[in-house]
Protein backbone atom coordinates (compact mmCIF):
# COMPACT_ATOMS: atom_id res chain seq x y z
CA UNK A 1 0.00 0.00 0.00
CA UNK A 2 1.28 3.25 -1.20
CA UNK A 3 2.21 5.84 1.94
CA UNK A 4 0.04 9.05 2.50
CA UNK A 5 2.20 11.94 3.61
CA UNK A 6 0.87 13.71 6.73
CA UNK A 7 2.25 16.95 7.84
CA UNK A 8 2.27 17.11 11.27
CA UNK A 9 1.53 20.35 13.71
CA UNK A 10 2.84 20.56 16.78
CA UNK A 11 3.34 23.09 19.66
CA UNK A 12 5.46 22.71 22.45
CA UNK A 13 6.10 18.59 22.18
CA UNK A 14 2.38 18.25 21.78
CA UNK A 15 0.96 16.80 18.71
CA UNK A 16 -2.43 19.35 17.07
CA UNK A 17 -5.50 17.88 16.68
CA UNK A 18 -5.51 18.52 12.96
CA UNK A 19 -2.91 16.00 12.36
CA UNK A 20 -4.77 13.19 14.73
CA UNK A 21 -7.56 13.71 12.21
CA UNK A 22 -5.37 13.77 9.18
CA UNK A 23 -3.89 10.78 10.03
CA UNK A 24 -7.23 8.88 10.88
CA UNK A 25 -7.90 10.44 7.38
CA UNK A 26 -4.93 9.03 5.94
CA UNK A 27 -5.75 5.45 6.53
CA UNK A 28 -8.91 5.41 5.03
CA UNK A 29 -6.39 6.50 1.67
CA UNK A 30 -3.60 4.29 2.17
CA UNK A 31 -0.50 3.96 5.03
CA UNK A 32 0.05 6.72 7.05
CA UNK A 33 3.36 8.37 6.98
CA UNK A 34 3.46 11.36 9.35
CA UNK A 35 6.22 14.22 7.97
CA UNK A 36 7.53 16.08 11.08
CA UNK A 37 9.40 19.64 10.18
CA UNK A 38 11.53 21.45 12.69
CA UNK A 39 14.32 22.24 14.83
CA UNK A 40 15.98 18.83 16.19
CA UNK A 41 14.76 17.41 19.14
CA UNK A 42 10.89 17.97 17.45
CA UNK A 43 10.26 14.53 16.38
CA UNK A 44 11.09 12.73 19.28
CA UNK A 45 8.19 13.39 21.77
CA UNK A 46 5.49 13.32 19.38
CA UNK A 47 6.51 9.70 17.88
CA UNK A 48 4.43 7.64 20.58
CA UNK A 49 0.86 9.75 19.94
CA UNK A 50 1.61 9.68 15.92
CA UNK A 51 1.66 6.11 16.71
CA UNK A 52 -1.62 5.58 18.48
CA UNK A 53 -3.28 7.47 15.75
CA UNK A 54 -1.90 5.11 13.36
CA UNK A 55 1.50 6.32 11.88
CA UNK A 56 3.40 3.37 10.24
CA UNK A 57 6.51 5.83 9.45
CA UNK A 58 7.63 8.79 10.93
CA UNK A 59 9.74 10.36 8.70
CA UNK A 60 11.67 13.49 10.73
CA UNK A 61 13.26 16.22 8.54
CA UNK A 62 14.87 18.13 11.63
CA UNK A 63 17.73 20.88 11.42
CA UNK A 64 17.55 24.96 12.75
CA UNK A 65 17.51 26.05 9.48
CA UNK A 66 14.10 24.27 8.82
CA UNK A 67 13.18 26.50 12.12
CA UNK A 68 14.76 29.63 11.42
CA UNK A 69 13.13 30.39 8.01
CA UNK A 70 10.02 30.65 7.54
CA UNK A 71 7.69 28.14 5.18
CA UNK A 72 9.90 27.52 1.95
CA UNK A 73 12.36 25.25 4.06
CA UNK A 74 9.41 22.78 4.81
CA UNK A 75 8.48 22.64 1.71
CA UNK A 76 11.44 21.40 0.23
CA UNK A 77 12.06 18.89 2.78
CA UNK A 78 8.53 17.63 1.55
CA UNK A 79 9.19 18.00 -2.15
CA UNK A 80 12.10 16.10 -1.75
CA UNK A 81 10.58 13.11 0.43
CA UNK A 82 7.31 13.39 -2.15
CA UNK A 83 9.66 12.74 -5.51
CA UNK A 84 11.61 9.99 -3.03
CA UNK A 85 8.49 7.88 -1.72
CA UNK A 86 5.68 8.67 -4.26
CA UNK A 87 2.87 8.90 -2.04
CA UNK A 88 -0.52 8.30 -2.58
CA UNK A 89 -1.68 11.49 -1.18
CA UNK A 90 -0.28 14.73 0.79
CA UNK A 91 -2.41 15.94 3.77
CA UNK A 92 -1.26 19.12 5.29
CA UNK A 93 -3.54 21.24 7.90
CA UNK A 94 -5.41 23.71 6.74
CA UNK A 95 -3.92 26.32 8.40
CA UNK A 96 -2.11 29.52 7.18
CA UNK A 97 1.39 28.01 7.53
CA UNK A 98 0.06 24.75 6.41
CA UNK A 99 -1.43 25.99 3.13
CA UNK A 100 1.83 28.06 2.50
CA UNK A 101 3.98 25.42 2.18
CA UNK A 102 1.11 23.49 0.18
CA UNK A 103 1.40 26.56 -2.21
CA UNK A 104 5.23 26.05 -2.40
CA UNK A 105 4.51 22.41 -2.95
CA UNK A 106 2.63 22.84 -5.59
CA UNK A 107 4.74 25.38 -7.88
CA UNK A 108 8.26 22.98 -6.84
CA UNK A 109 5.41 19.40 -8.17
CA UNK A 110 4.00 21.48 -10.66
CA UNK A 111 1.12 20.19 -8.53
CA UNK A 112 -2.41 20.35 -8.49
CA UNK A 113 -3.04 22.01 -4.89
CA UNK A 114 -6.80 22.10 -2.86
CA UNK A 115 -7.51 24.31 0.14
CA UNK A 116 -9.73 23.87 2.97
CA UNK A 117 -10.69 20.35 2.20
CA UNK A 118 -13.29 18.17 4.62
CA UNK A 119 -13.43 15.27 2.87
CA UNK A 120 -11.18 13.14 0.95
CA UNK A 121 -12.18 10.03 -0.77
CA UNK A 122 -10.00 7.40 -2.10
CA UNK A 123 -10.61 8.21 -5.48
CA UNK A 124 -9.11 11.62 -5.34
CA UNK A 125 -12.52 13.40 -4.56
CA UNK A 126 -12.20 16.47 -2.10
CA UNK A 127 -14.94 18.09 -0.77
CA UNK A 128 -14.58 21.50 0.07
CA UNK A 129 -16.48 24.04 1.24
CA UNK A 130 -17.13 27.19 0.02
CA UNK A 131 -18.60 31.14 0.18
CA UNK A 132 -18.94 30.95 3.95
CA UNK A 133 -19.92 27.52 4.02
CA UNK A 134 -22.80 27.88 2.02
CA UNK A 135 -21.48 25.70 -1.10
CA UNK A 136 -20.31 22.72 -0.90
CA UNK A 137 -18.01 21.63 -3.59
CA UNK A 138 -16.58 18.71 -5.19
CA UNK A 139 -12.98 18.77 -6.75
CA UNK A 140 -10.07 16.92 -7.60
CA UNK A 141 -6.39 17.40 -8.46
CA UNK A 142 -5.68 16.70 -12.13
CA UNK A 143 -2.43 17.04 -12.68
CA UNK A 144 0.04 15.01 -10.22
CA UNK A 145 -1.05 13.65 -6.58
CA UNK A 146 -3.58 14.51 -4.60
CA UNK A 147 -2.39 17.60 -2.03
CA UNK A 148 -4.53 19.17 0.15
CA UNK A 149 -5.14 20.75 3.18
CA UNK A 150 -7.04 19.37 5.91
CA UNK A 151 -9.39 22.06 7.80
CA UNK A 152 -9.62 21.59 11.27
CA UNK A 153 -12.17 19.77 12.62
CA UNK A 154 -13.64 18.36 9.43
CA UNK A 155 -13.41 14.63 11.10
CA UNK A 156 -13.45 12.93 14.50
CA UNK A 157 -9.93 11.71 15.05
CA UNK A 158 -9.72 7.79 16.36
CA UNK A 159 -7.02 5.93 17.33
CA UNK A 160 -5.51 2.76 15.76
CA UNK A 161 -2.08 2.19 17.30
CA UNK A 162 0.62 1.37 15.18
CA UNK A 163 4.44 1.30 15.98
CA UNK A 164 6.23 3.80 13.78
CA UNK A 165 9.63 3.50 12.26
CA UNK A 166 11.73 6.39 12.50
CA UNK A 167 13.40 7.75 9.43
CA UNK A 168 15.61 10.87 9.72
CA UNK A 169 15.53 12.57 6.53
CA UNK A 170 18.75 14.37 5.48
CA UNK A 171 17.33 17.45 3.71
CA UNK A 172 19.52 19.86 1.08
CA UNK A 173 18.27 23.78 0.81
CA UNK A 174 18.78 26.01 -0.96
CA UNK A 175 20.03 29.74 -0.78
CA UNK A 176 16.76 30.78 -1.91
CA UNK A 177 14.85 28.67 1.04
CA UNK A 178 16.69 30.93 3.51
CA UNK A 179 15.90 34.28 2.33
CA UNK A 180 13.21 35.09 5.48
CA UNK A 181 14.53 35.08 9.09
CA UNK A 182 12.33 34.25 11.91
CA UNK A 183 13.91 36.19 14.62
CA UNK A 184 11.41 36.01 17.33
CA UNK A 185 8.34 33.95 18.67
CA UNK A 186 5.98 35.67 20.68
CA UNK A 187 2.76 33.40 22.05
CA UNK A 188 0.61 35.66 23.22
CA UNK A 189 -1.55 34.74 26.24
CA UNK A 190 -4.51 32.50 26.01
CA UNK A 191 -3.51 30.66 29.03
CA UNK A 192 -4.82 27.24 29.19
CA UNK A 193 -7.41 27.41 26.95
CA UNK A 194 -7.50 24.99 23.40
CA UNK A 195 -6.93 26.59 20.24
CA UNK A 196 -9.55 28.31 18.49
CA UNK A 197 -9.65 26.65 15.34
CA UNK A 198 -9.34 23.11 17.07
CA UNK A 199 -11.46 23.40 20.03
CA UNK A 200 -14.66 21.52 20.37
CA UNK A 201 -16.38 24.35 22.04
CA UNK A 202 -15.89 28.52 21.33
CA UNK A 203 -17.42 30.73 23.15
CA UNK A 204 -17.50 34.43 21.68
CA UNK A 205 -18.35 37.84 22.11
CA UNK A 206 -19.33 40.59 20.10
CA UNK A 207 -20.16 44.38 20.53
CA UNK A 208 -22.86 43.03 23.07
CA UNK A 209 -20.00 42.63 25.21
CA UNK A 210 -19.09 45.77 25.71
CA UNK A 211 -15.96 46.14 26.92
CA UNK A 212 -12.03 44.60 27.62
CA UNK A 213 -13.13 44.14 30.99
CA UNK A 214 -16.40 42.80 30.59
CA UNK A 215 -14.69 39.95 28.30
CA UNK A 216 -14.69 37.72 31.35
CA UNK A 217 -17.95 36.96 31.39
CA UNK A 218 -16.85 35.36 28.04
CA UNK A 219 -14.24 33.80 29.59
CA UNK A 220 -15.45 32.30 32.38
CA UNK A 221 -18.30 30.59 30.85
CA UNK A 222 -15.93 29.18 28.33
CA UNK A 223 -13.42 28.11 31.24
CA UNK A 224 -16.46 25.91 32.64
CA UNK A 225 -16.81 24.18 28.80
CA UNK A 226 -13.51 24.07 28.60
CA UNK A 227 -13.85 25.90 25.35
CA UNK A 228 -11.67 28.42 23.34
CA UNK A 229 -12.83 31.75 23.69
CA UNK A 230 -13.67 33.74 20.23
CA UNK A 231 -14.47 37.61 19.39
CA UNK A 232 -16.43 39.20 16.54
CA UNK A 233 -14.55 41.46 14.63
CA UNK A 234 -16.58 44.58 16.15
CA UNK A 235 -15.24 43.34 19.16
CA UNK A 236 -11.85 42.76 17.98
CA UNK A 237 -12.21 46.31 16.24
CA UNK A 238 -13.12 48.12 19.44
CA UNK A 239 -10.04 46.58 21.16
CA UNK A 240 -12.41 44.47 23.73
CA UNK A 241 -10.01 41.37 22.63
CA UNK A 242 -7.08 40.76 20.58
CA UNK A 243 -7.21 40.76 17.07
CA UNK A 244 -5.70 36.85 16.71
CA UNK A 245 -9.14 35.51 18.46
CA UNK A 246 -11.44 37.51 15.68
CA UNK A 247 -14.08 34.58 14.44
CA UNK A 248 -14.92 35.61 10.98
CA UNK A 249 -14.48 36.36 7.05
CA UNK A 250 -11.26 38.13 8.03
CA UNK A 251 -10.10 35.86 10.62
CA UNK A 252 -10.40 32.56 11.53
CA UNK A 253 -12.93 30.06 10.50
CA UNK A 254 -14.00 27.34 13.18
CA UNK A 255 -16.17 24.51 13.12
CA UNK A 256 -16.43 22.95 16.58
CA UNK A 257 -19.72 20.96 17.97
CA UNK A 258 -20.93 23.93 19.63
CA UNK A 259 -20.50 27.51 18.82
CA UNK A 260 -21.73 30.56 21.86
CA UNK A 261 -22.35 33.51 20.51
CA UNK A 262 -22.68 35.95 22.95
CA UNK A 263 -24.05 39.57 22.22
CA UNK A 264 -22.78 39.05 18.44
CA UNK A 265 -25.76 40.54 16.22
CA UNK A 266 -24.32 38.03 13.79
CA UNK A 267 -23.75 39.88 10.89
CA UNK A 268 -22.34 37.93 7.34
CA UNK A 269 -18.84 38.62 8.59
CA UNK A 270 -19.40 36.95 11.33
CA UNK A 271 -21.36 34.25 10.30
CA UNK A 272 -18.72 33.26 6.94
CA UNK A 273 -16.56 32.22 9.78
CA UNK A 274 -18.87 29.48 12.26
CA UNK A 275 -21.92 28.67 10.37
CA UNK A 276 -20.67 25.73 9.82
CA UNK A 277 -20.96 24.63 13.70
CA UNK A 278 -22.38 21.47 14.21
CA UNK A 279 -24.51 23.33 17.24
CA UNK A 280 -25.37 27.14 17.25
CA UNK A 281 -26.27 28.85 20.88
CA UNK A 282 -26.85 32.78 20.78
CA UNK A 283 -27.57 35.38 23.60
CA UNK A 284 -28.96 38.83 22.18
CA UNK A 285 -30.80 41.10 23.54
CA UNK A 286 -32.08 41.91 20.35
CA UNK A 287 -34.34 39.81 19.27
CA UNK A 288 -34.27 40.93 15.59
CA UNK A 289 -30.42 39.64 15.61
CA UNK A 290 -29.83 37.99 12.53
CA UNK A 291 -27.53 35.56 14.86
CA UNK A 292 -30.73 33.92 15.70
CA UNK A 293 -31.78 32.44 12.07
CA UNK A 294 -29.16 30.25 12.47
CA UNK A 295 -29.39 29.28 16.75
CA UNK A 296 -30.15 25.96 17.85
CA UNK A 297 -31.12 27.85 20.66
CA UNK A 298 -31.47 30.97 21.48
CA UNK A 299 -32.06 33.74 24.22
CA UNK A 300 -33.03 37.18 23.84
CA UNK A 301 -32.16 38.81 26.68
CA UNK A 302 -29.09 40.89 28.62
CA UNK A 303 -25.79 38.65 28.39
CA UNK A 304 -24.90 39.97 31.73
CA UNK A 305 -28.01 38.53 33.39
CA UNK A 306 -28.10 35.49 31.31
CA UNK A 307 -24.60 34.20 31.05
CA UNK A 308 -23.42 34.54 34.94
CA UNK A 309 -26.79 32.77 35.82
CA UNK A 310 -25.63 29.80 33.41
CA UNK A 311 -22.53 29.65 34.90
CA UNK A 312 -23.61 29.18 38.22
CA UNK A 313 -26.31 26.64 36.73
CA UNK A 314 -23.36 24.48 35.52
CA UNK A 315 -21.53 24.85 38.67
CA UNK A 316 -24.65 23.91 40.76
CA UNK A 317 -24.87 20.73 38.52
CA UNK A 318 -21.56 19.30 38.58
CA UNK B 1 11.10 51.87 -3.89
CA UNK B 2 9.41 50.07 -6.44
CA UNK B 3 5.99 48.80 -5.37
CA UNK B 4 3.47 46.34 -6.69
CA UNK B 5 -0.11 45.39 -5.33
CA UNK B 6 -1.82 42.80 -6.59
CA UNK B 7 -5.76 43.10 -6.67
CA UNK B 8 -7.89 40.78 -7.49
CA UNK B 9 -11.73 41.08 -7.91
CA UNK B 10 -13.77 38.91 -6.35
CA UNK B 11 -18.16 38.80 -5.74
CA UNK B 12 -18.92 41.08 -2.59
CA UNK B 13 -18.39 38.64 0.43
CA UNK B 14 -21.44 40.84 2.15
CA UNK B 15 -24.29 39.31 -0.78
CA UNK B 16 -24.95 35.59 -2.14
CA UNK B 17 -22.23 34.25 -3.61
CA UNK B 18 -22.77 31.79 -6.29
CA UNK B 19 -20.69 28.96 -8.73
CA UNK B 20 -21.99 29.28 -12.27
CA UNK B 21 -23.96 25.83 -13.11
CA UNK B 22 -22.49 25.17 -16.46
CA UNK B 23 -18.66 25.59 -15.94
CA UNK B 24 -18.52 25.82 -12.19
CA UNK B 25 -16.54 28.90 -11.63
CA UNK B 26 -17.48 32.11 -10.03
CA UNK B 27 -20.68 33.17 -11.19
CA UNK B 28 -19.29 37.07 -11.85
CA UNK B 29 -22.55 38.12 -13.21
CA UNK B 30 -24.63 37.86 -10.80
CA UNK B 31 -22.41 39.27 -8.14
CA UNK B 32 -21.47 42.60 -6.65
CA UNK B 33 -18.05 42.16 -8.09
CA UNK B 34 -15.49 44.27 -5.41
CA UNK B 35 -12.07 44.30 -4.81
CA UNK B 36 -10.67 41.92 -2.10
CA UNK B 37 -11.20 43.74 1.18
CA UNK B 38 -7.81 42.39 1.98
CA UNK B 39 -6.18 44.15 -1.20
CA UNK B 40 -7.29 47.23 0.32
CA UNK B 41 -5.00 46.71 3.39
CA UNK B 42 -2.33 46.13 0.62
CA UNK B 43 -2.69 49.20 -0.95
CA UNK B 44 -2.77 51.58 2.01
CA UNK B 45 0.13 49.79 3.16
CA UNK B 46 2.01 50.55 -0.24
CA UNK B 47 0.87 54.32 -0.17
CA UNK B 48 2.42 54.83 3.13
CA UNK B 49 5.65 53.45 2.20
CA UNK B 50 5.45 55.40 -0.93
CA UNK B 51 4.95 58.44 1.40
CA UNK B 52 7.59 57.51 3.34
CA UNK B 53 9.97 56.49 1.60
CA UNK B 54 9.09 57.89 -2.55
CA UNK B 55 9.26 55.03 -5.52
CA UNK B 56 5.92 54.28 -7.21
CA UNK B 57 2.89 51.81 -6.68
CA UNK B 58 1.86 49.93 -9.28
CA UNK B 59 -1.56 48.25 -9.17
CA UNK B 60 -1.46 44.23 -11.13
CA UNK B 61 -4.87 42.91 -12.06
CA UNK B 62 -5.52 39.26 -13.60
CA UNK B 63 -8.97 39.51 -14.63
CA UNK B 64 -11.87 39.88 -16.87
CA UNK B 65 -13.18 43.09 -18.44
CA UNK B 66 -14.97 44.22 -15.73
CA UNK B 67 -12.24 44.05 -13.28
CA UNK B 68 -11.59 47.52 -15.00
CA UNK B 69 -13.80 48.79 -12.42
CA UNK B 70 -12.04 47.66 -9.27
CA UNK B 71 -8.62 48.66 -10.98
CA UNK B 72 -9.79 52.12 -11.42
CA UNK B 73 -11.44 52.07 -7.88
CA UNK B 74 -7.98 50.97 -6.34
CA UNK B 75 -6.02 53.56 -8.63
CA UNK B 76 -8.61 56.43 -7.04
CA UNK B 77 -7.01 55.56 -3.62
CA UNK B 78 -3.74 56.61 -4.81
CA UNK B 79 -1.27 54.28 -7.03
CA UNK B 80 0.35 55.89 -9.80
CA UNK B 81 -0.60 52.72 -12.87
CA UNK B 82 -1.88 49.25 -13.17
CA UNK B 83 -1.25 46.75 -15.15
CA UNK B 84 -4.52 44.49 -16.27
CA UNK B 85 -3.23 40.91 -17.32
CA UNK B 86 -6.45 40.48 -19.57
CA UNK B 87 -6.61 36.83 -22.03
CA UNK B 88 -9.51 34.98 -23.20
CA UNK B 89 -7.53 31.96 -22.48
CA UNK B 90 -7.13 33.07 -19.05
CA UNK B 91 -10.63 31.76 -18.40
CA UNK B 92 -10.73 28.82 -15.89
CA UNK B 93 -7.52 29.21 -14.57
CA UNK B 94 -6.54 27.78 -11.09
CA UNK B 95 -4.36 28.86 -8.58
CA UNK B 96 -1.03 27.35 -10.13
CA UNK B 97 -1.69 28.73 -13.22
CA UNK B 98 -2.26 32.35 -11.78
CA UNK B 99 0.78 32.28 -9.95
CA UNK B 100 2.37 31.62 -13.49
CA UNK B 101 1.02 35.17 -15.14
CA UNK B 102 1.48 36.73 -12.01
CA UNK B 103 4.76 35.91 -11.52
CA UNK B 104 5.73 36.41 -15.44
CA UNK B 105 4.03 40.43 -15.00
CA UNK B 106 5.91 41.26 -11.65
CA UNK B 107 9.15 39.67 -13.21
CA UNK B 108 8.72 42.43 -15.97
CA UNK B 109 7.62 45.27 -13.66
CA UNK B 110 10.93 44.68 -11.30
CA UNK B 111 9.54 46.03 -7.91
CA UNK B 112 11.41 45.97 -4.79
CA UNK B 113 8.27 44.78 -3.19
CA UNK B 114 5.30 42.57 -3.93
CA UNK B 115 2.14 43.52 -1.70
CA UNK B 116 -0.57 41.11 -1.53
CA UNK B 117 -4.02 40.74 0.91
CA UNK B 118 -3.04 37.55 3.36
CA UNK B 119 -6.28 35.81 1.38
CA UNK B 120 -8.77 36.47 -0.61
CA UNK B 121 -12.53 36.38 0.37
CA UNK B 122 -13.84 34.39 -2.41
CA UNK B 123 -11.06 31.28 -2.41
CA UNK B 124 -9.36 31.98 0.82
CA UNK B 125 -6.19 29.74 -0.28
CA UNK B 126 -3.33 31.49 1.01
CA UNK B 127 -1.33 29.53 -1.21
CA UNK B 128 -0.58 32.80 -3.64
CA UNK B 129 2.00 34.97 -2.10
CA UNK B 130 4.20 31.70 -1.75
CA UNK B 131 3.55 30.22 -4.88
CA UNK B 132 4.80 33.62 -6.16
CA UNK B 133 7.91 33.70 -3.82
CA UNK B 134 9.08 30.02 -5.14
CA UNK B 135 8.73 31.54 -8.58
CA UNK B 136 10.20 34.67 -8.76
CA UNK B 137 12.97 33.49 -5.90
CA UNK B 138 11.69 36.44 -3.94
CA UNK B 139 11.68 36.26 -0.27
CA UNK B 140 8.05 35.88 1.17
CA UNK B 141 7.06 37.43 4.12
CA UNK B 142 2.93 36.34 4.67
CA UNK B 143 0.47 37.06 7.24
CA UNK B 144 1.53 40.40 8.18
CA UNK B 145 -0.06 42.92 10.68
CA UNK B 146 3.07 45.42 10.72
CA UNK B 147 5.37 45.99 8.13
CA UNK B 148 8.91 48.42 8.82
CA UNK B 149 11.17 48.51 6.42
CA UNK B 150 14.27 50.58 6.80
CA UNK B 151 16.70 50.99 2.97
CA UNK B 152 16.15 47.33 1.66
CA UNK B 153 15.86 45.44 5.13
CA UNK B 154 12.05 44.35 5.37
CA UNK B 155 10.71 43.22 9.13
CA UNK B 156 7.18 42.29 9.76
CA UNK B 157 5.13 40.88 12.40
CA UNK B 158 3.51 37.80 11.27
CA UNK B 159 0.29 36.66 12.94
CA UNK B 160 0.48 33.35 14.08
CA UNK B 161 -2.30 30.82 15.77
CA UNK B 162 0.03 31.29 18.94
CA UNK B 163 0.74 34.88 18.74
CA UNK B 164 3.32 36.45 16.09
CA UNK B 165 6.77 35.95 15.10
CA UNK B 166 8.94 38.36 13.64
CA UNK B 167 10.71 37.76 10.04
CA UNK B 168 12.80 39.66 8.33
CA UNK B 169 14.28 39.79 4.94
CA UNK B 170 15.84 41.98 2.22
CA UNK B 171 14.26 42.94 -0.84
CA UNK B 172 12.46 42.03 -3.46
CA UNK B 173 10.41 40.46 -1.57
CA UNK B 174 6.27 39.61 -1.17
CA UNK B 175 4.37 40.78 1.94
CA UNK B 176 1.18 39.85 2.80
CA UNK B 177 -1.04 41.43 4.88
CA UNK B 178 -3.98 40.85 7.07
CA UNK B 179 -6.80 43.58 7.99
CA UNK B 180 -4.85 44.40 11.49
CA UNK B 181 -2.00 45.86 9.76
CA UNK B 182 -3.89 49.21 9.19
CA UNK B 183 -6.66 51.47 8.01
CA UNK B 184 -7.65 52.11 4.11
CA UNK B 185 -8.20 55.41 3.65
CA UNK B 186 -11.49 56.13 1.09
CA UNK B 187 -10.74 57.66 -2.07
CA UNK B 188 -11.15 61.45 -2.26
CA UNK B 189 -13.19 63.26 -5.31
CA UNK B 190 -9.96 64.52 -6.69
CA UNK B 191 -8.12 60.90 -6.39
CA UNK B 192 -11.36 59.19 -8.22
CA UNK B 193 -10.88 61.98 -11.11
CA UNK B 194 -6.97 61.27 -11.20
CA UNK B 195 -7.61 57.43 -11.29
CA UNK B 196 -9.80 57.96 -14.61
CA UNK B 197 -6.39 59.39 -16.43
CA UNK B 198 -3.85 57.19 -14.79
CA UNK B 199 -2.35 54.61 -17.17
CA UNK B 200 -3.66 51.16 -17.13
CA UNK B 201 -1.55 49.13 -19.60
CA UNK B 202 -2.94 45.86 -20.60
CA UNK B 203 -1.10 42.72 -20.64
CA UNK B 204 -2.18 39.51 -22.77
CA UNK B 205 -0.57 36.11 -22.38
CA UNK B 206 1.59 36.74 -25.44
CA UNK B 207 2.97 40.10 -23.98
CA UNK B 208 3.97 38.15 -20.79
CA UNK B 209 5.19 35.17 -23.08
CA UNK B 210 2.63 32.71 -20.93
CA UNK B 211 1.92 29.37 -23.17
CA UNK B 212 -2.28 29.80 -23.37
CA UNK B 213 -1.85 25.89 -23.05
CA UNK B 214 -0.35 26.63 -19.65
CA UNK B 215 -3.17 28.18 -18.10
CA UNK B 216 -7.14 28.00 -18.51
CA UNK B 217 -8.75 24.84 -18.52
CA UNK B 218 -6.41 23.44 -20.66
CA UNK B 219 -3.50 24.34 -18.13
CA UNK B 220 -5.70 23.64 -14.76
CA UNK B 221 -4.20 21.10 -12.40
CA UNK B 222 -7.11 20.85 -10.47
CA UNK B 223 -10.85 20.56 -11.49
CA UNK B 224 -14.04 21.04 -10.08
CA UNK B 225 -16.33 18.15 -10.63
CA UNK B 226 -19.43 19.60 -9.22
CA UNK B 227 -21.18 22.44 -6.29
CA UNK B 228 -24.08 22.26 -4.71
CA UNK B 229 -25.98 24.89 -2.07
CA UNK B 230 -25.75 23.45 1.62
CA UNK B 231 -29.23 23.31 3.23
CA UNK B 232 -29.29 26.52 5.00
CA UNK B 233 -29.42 26.60 8.66
CA UNK B 234 -33.21 26.79 10.42
CA UNK B 235 -33.35 28.37 13.02
CA UNK B 236 -34.35 26.62 16.30
CA UNK B 237 -35.84 27.58 19.37
CA UNK B 238 -35.80 31.28 20.66
CA UNK B 239 -36.79 31.81 24.38
CA UNK B 240 -37.24 35.66 25.92
CA UNK B 241 -35.57 35.73 28.91
CA UNK B 242 -37.63 36.59 31.99
CA UNK B 243 -35.37 35.74 34.33
CA UNK B 244 -35.03 31.80 34.11
CA UNK B 245 -32.86 32.76 30.44
CA UNK B 246 -29.60 31.39 31.86
CA UNK B 247 -30.74 28.25 33.48
CA UNK B 248 -32.64 27.30 30.27
CA UNK B 249 -29.70 27.70 28.00
CA UNK B 250 -28.29 25.52 30.11
CA UNK B 251 -30.94 23.38 29.95
CA UNK B 252 -30.48 22.74 26.44
CA UNK B 253 -26.93 22.60 26.33
CA UNK B 254 -27.15 19.44 28.94
CA UNK B 255 -29.92 18.09 26.63
CA UNK B 256 -27.62 18.18 24.01
CA UNK B 257 -24.62 16.46 26.17
CA UNK B 258 -22.69 19.56 26.23
CA UNK B 259 -22.85 20.49 30.55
Amino acid sequence: MAEVLVVVESSGGTVKKVTLEMLTLARSLGEPAAVVLGAPGTAAPLVDKLGEYGAVKVYAAESTEIDEHLVAPKATALAQLVKAVSPAAVLIGSTQEGKEIAGRLAVKLDNGVLTDVVELAADGTATQVAFAGSTIVKSKVTKGLPLVTVRPNSLTPSPAAATPSVEQVEVALADTDKLAVVTKRVAEAKGARPELTEASIVVSGGRGVGSAENFRVVEELADLLGAAVGASRAATDSGFYPHAFQVGQTGKTVSPQLYVALGISGAIQHRAGMQTSKTIVAVNKDTEAPIFELADFGVVGDLFQVVPQAAEEIRKRR
Amino acid sequence: MKIVVLVKQVPDSGAERNLRADDNTVDRASANNVINEMDEYAIEEALRLQEAHGGEVTVLTMGPDRATESIRKALSMGPDAAVHVLDDALAGTDALGTSKVLAAAISELAPDLVISGAESTDARGQVMPHMLAERLGFAALTGARKLTVEGSQLTVERQTEEGYEVVTAATPAIVSVWDTINEPRYPSFKGIMAAKKKPVATKSLADLQVPADQVGWAGAATTVLSHSKRPARSAGQKVADSGEGGVALVEFLSSEKFV
